[in-house]
């Protein structure tokens, strides 16, 4: 069974009469411990379905099957426990909470699943063990680099231990030898058997996984599936040219 | 999401901006110590006013009085009516269970009391029974009231209050010790007199303690005491020491010598038939007043023969009046203090909208990693009722001073009586105007959309 199953899935917004479809009709299946990336210029709507998959916004239409659960039917309750337990968040500005220190930040996720203070510290520093940060566990985040900020903000993905992990742009605020890093830590978490998914307009960040689906005006307009017999060089044509026109 | 994480980070919250933070408790600190200060000196006059009327005979006192105007239709039987005698007095020992003490009054006003040529006059000079002690709510303090048989005899005896012995005798000796002139004599309008007991000092117990500690300063030597004099300061506070200055200068005398030797008014017949000012008894059950009245009534109307030249006075009147004033000073004290939470309210939420707007994107990501409408609901809400119950806390730490300075401040007023409940209550208020004031910010917050949060860049 897949992990995340999307059926026709579309969003739209109204914008002064003007009607957006971000998303028009995006069907996909995930399954557990692949390694994706979705790809497409800016504004073709990426962070869009990023969101729809995880749980923080909901289709206009379509349905969203998590783990077996009908997402569809989900309260808001329902949902802000699978965005707490099943999924992982990082994002391009890291968003961590400045007034926190870092082993605090890694520990708000259980703070809201409820779990005890030694418990807490415990997870939150395995979690910053394995993104190479236990040592700056006091350090605020206006203390750290951009590449110690997104390690931060991985540990917290992490600490859940949640079924898939999503990225929007997870690089874009980091020189390339950090982002390099970045990308060799979610390697290394798929490898471990966690489901990660990049979203990212760069076709070298995207040439990481193995699997990619590229997004164009809300469709999916191309995808290269290993499971699958691809068609590589298309689509690496496509992305590059594109990757230029776009900031 | 456990509450004491969430009211930990709520004060983390309010010490990150501690500034701004004690600017918006300030109001709910003046809320808190108005309330507190109001209901203190409300408490103050409450306790005088109520403690007045019990030294005055408490709820349970009925007067019978004579009353010259008859109704309209016995207008012609004016020549027949006596007003309260002492039959009264028996009929109602005899034919009225619901009363006790029934004690025949005769008073005479400004009568000439001296010794060695120093004199004054008192306010009232009662010719009375010895039951007149207990329903006065007098205690003596030396010597003893003098009896029935004395009365009987008409004999010269008297038993006074302190002021009059402060007039006639000094309050203290060489020695400084309270001066006792239990079976000196003293002359009333001109008459010698035997002094066979002398009551306690009346006096407030704010005022008592004012005065043992003047003593235990050594300031023993004063002809007057100063504080049971009667002072300024507000209508009630004056009534009250009134009241108190009223009690300590009574002289009381037996009936029957004031009747025959002290009263040229007084016409020879029968002792019966002598008018008295009034008839004074207490009720067994203040809740019997209205069945209690009415027997007294039908008791009186039968010696009187139907003549209705009588009337009752209750001290009900006196309680009602203690009771208006007290309501009005709540009520307006009570507005006071609201308006100051009101404004504090206000504050509140003005602090709380503007911190929500500066942390909606804390919000998202709250949100993006599982907090729960509720959660961040809980979250706001809480940092509102933590900064609101800081301002109640140090609205009762502030109370109390200005409880003192306002009290330093106007010296004649009711001394303030701080209450624990109004301290609870005020703070009880507090944390209401907090949860209030935070709940549109809460809501507010709760209902950020998360996508919207985190694009805010
Ligand atoms: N709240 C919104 N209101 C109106 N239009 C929106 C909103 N959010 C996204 N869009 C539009 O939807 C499209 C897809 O946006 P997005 O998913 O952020 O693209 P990407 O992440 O690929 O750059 C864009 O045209 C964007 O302007
Ligand atoms: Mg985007």
């Amino acid at each position: 069974m897949a992990l995340l199953e999307l059926r026709d899935i579309h969003k739209t917004y109204h914008l002064g009469g003007e009607t957006i479809r971000a998303l028009d009709g995006v069907t996909l299946d995930i399954d557990p411990g692949e390694f994706i990336s979705i790809i497409g210029p800016s504004g073709s709507g990426k962070s869009t379905l990023m969101h729809i998959l995880g749980c923080l916004d909901s289709p206009t239409s379509g349905t969203l099957k998590l783990d077996g659960t009908m997402i569809h039917d989900a309260s808001a309750r329902q949902l802000a426990t699978i965005r707490n337990k099943k999924i992982g968040f990082v994002f391009q500005f890291f968003n961590l909470l400045p007034k926190l220190t870092v082993r605090q930040n890694v520990e708000l996720p259980m703070v809201y699943s409820g779990a005890s203070n030694k418990e807490r510290r415990e997870r939150a520093m395995d979690a910053l063990r394995l993104v190479n940060m236990e040592d700056r566990s006091k350090h605020r985040p206006s203390q750290l680099s951009g590449g110690q900020q997104q390690r931060t903000a991985i540990a917290r993905a992490l600490v859940n231990d949640p079924r898939i992990i999503f990225a929007d742009e997870p690089t874009g605020n980091l020189d390339s030898n950090t982002g390099e890093m970045i990308l060799q830590m979610f390697d290394k978490l798929q490898q471990e058997g966690r489901t990660v998914m990049l979203v990212t307009h760069d076709p070298e960040i995207a040439a990481v996984t193995p699997r990619r689906i590229e997004i164009r005006d809300g469709k999916i307009a191309n995808e290269i599936d290993p499971k699958l017999a691809g068609d590589a060089p298309r689509f690496e044509q496509v992305s590059s040219r594109e990757a230029e026109t776009t900031p | 999401m456990n509450i004491g994480t969430v009211i930990q980070s709520g004060i983390k919250e309010i010490g990150a901006h501690w500034f701004r933070s004690a600017l918006t408790m300030f109001g709910v600190i003046c809320g808190v110590a108005s309330l507190v200060t109001m209901a203190s000196f409300v408490k103050g006059k409450e306790n005088l006013l109520r403690e007045s009327l019990a030294q005055t005979g408490g709820l349970e006192k009925i007067t019978l009085e004579s009353e010259d105007d008859l109704p309209d239709y016995q207008k012609h039987l004016e020549g027949e009516a006596k007003g309260v005698t002492l039959k009264d007095v028996y009929a109602l020992q005899n034919g009225a269970p619901l009363v006790h003490t029934v004690t025949p009054i005769v008073n005479k006003r400004y009568p000439r009391v001296s010794r060695r040529g120093k004199g004054t006059r008192v306010s009232s000079l009662l010719g009375t029974w010895p039951s007149a002690v207990e329903l006065l709510e007098h205690e003596i303090e030396h010597g003893r009231m003098f009896n029935m048989m004395e009365d009987h005899l008409g004999n010269n005896v008297c038993v006074i209050g302190t002021e009059v012995r402060n007039s006639l005798f000094g309050e203290y000796d060489e020695q400084g010790q309270p001066i006792n002139p239990v079976g000196e004599k003293i002359l009333i309008n001109y008459l010698p007199f035997t002094i066979v007991g002398m009551f306690k000092e009346y006096m407030s117990d704010e005022d008592r303690k004012k005065k043992n500690e003047a003593i235990a300063r050594g300031e023993t030597i004063s002809r007057r005491n100063p504080f049971s004099r009667f002072r300024g300061g507000d209508r009630n506070a004056r009534r009250t020491q009134y009241i108190y200055y009223q009690k300590n200068s009574t002289v009381m005398v037996p009936l029957n010598t004031l009747v025959s030797k002290l009263d040229s008014s007084y016409e020879t017949g029968s002792a019966m038939d002598r008018k008295l000012s009034e008839v004074t008894m207490k009720i067994h059950d203040v809740s019997l007043m209205s069945p209690s009245l009415q027997q007294v009534r039908n008791v009186v109307m039968r010696t009187h023969k139907g003549l209705e030249d009588f009337e009752f006075e209750t001290q009900e009147e006196f309680a009602d009046d203690i009771n208006l004033a007290i309501h009005n000073e709540r009520v307006s004290g009570m507005f006071i203090a609201g308006i100051c939470l009101l404004v504090g309210g206000i504050g509140i939420v003005n602090i709380m909208l503007s911190s929500i707007s500066e942390r909606v994107r804390e919000i998202g990501i709250r949100k993006s990693i599982g907090a729960t409408t509720l959660d961040i609901f809980t979250q706001i809400i809480t940092e509102s009722v933590v900064l609101a119950m800081a301002g109640g806390i140090l609205g009762l730490i502030v109370s109390p001073i200005l409880v003192n300075t306002l009290a330093g401040f106007a010296e004649d007023t009711t001394p303030p009586v701080m209450t624990s409940m109004a301290m609870m209550v005020a703070f009880g208020f507090s944390v209401l105007t907090g949860s209030l004031a935070g709940l549109f910010p809460a809501i507010k917050a709760a209902k950020l959309d998360p996508i919207q949060a985190l694009r805010y860049d």
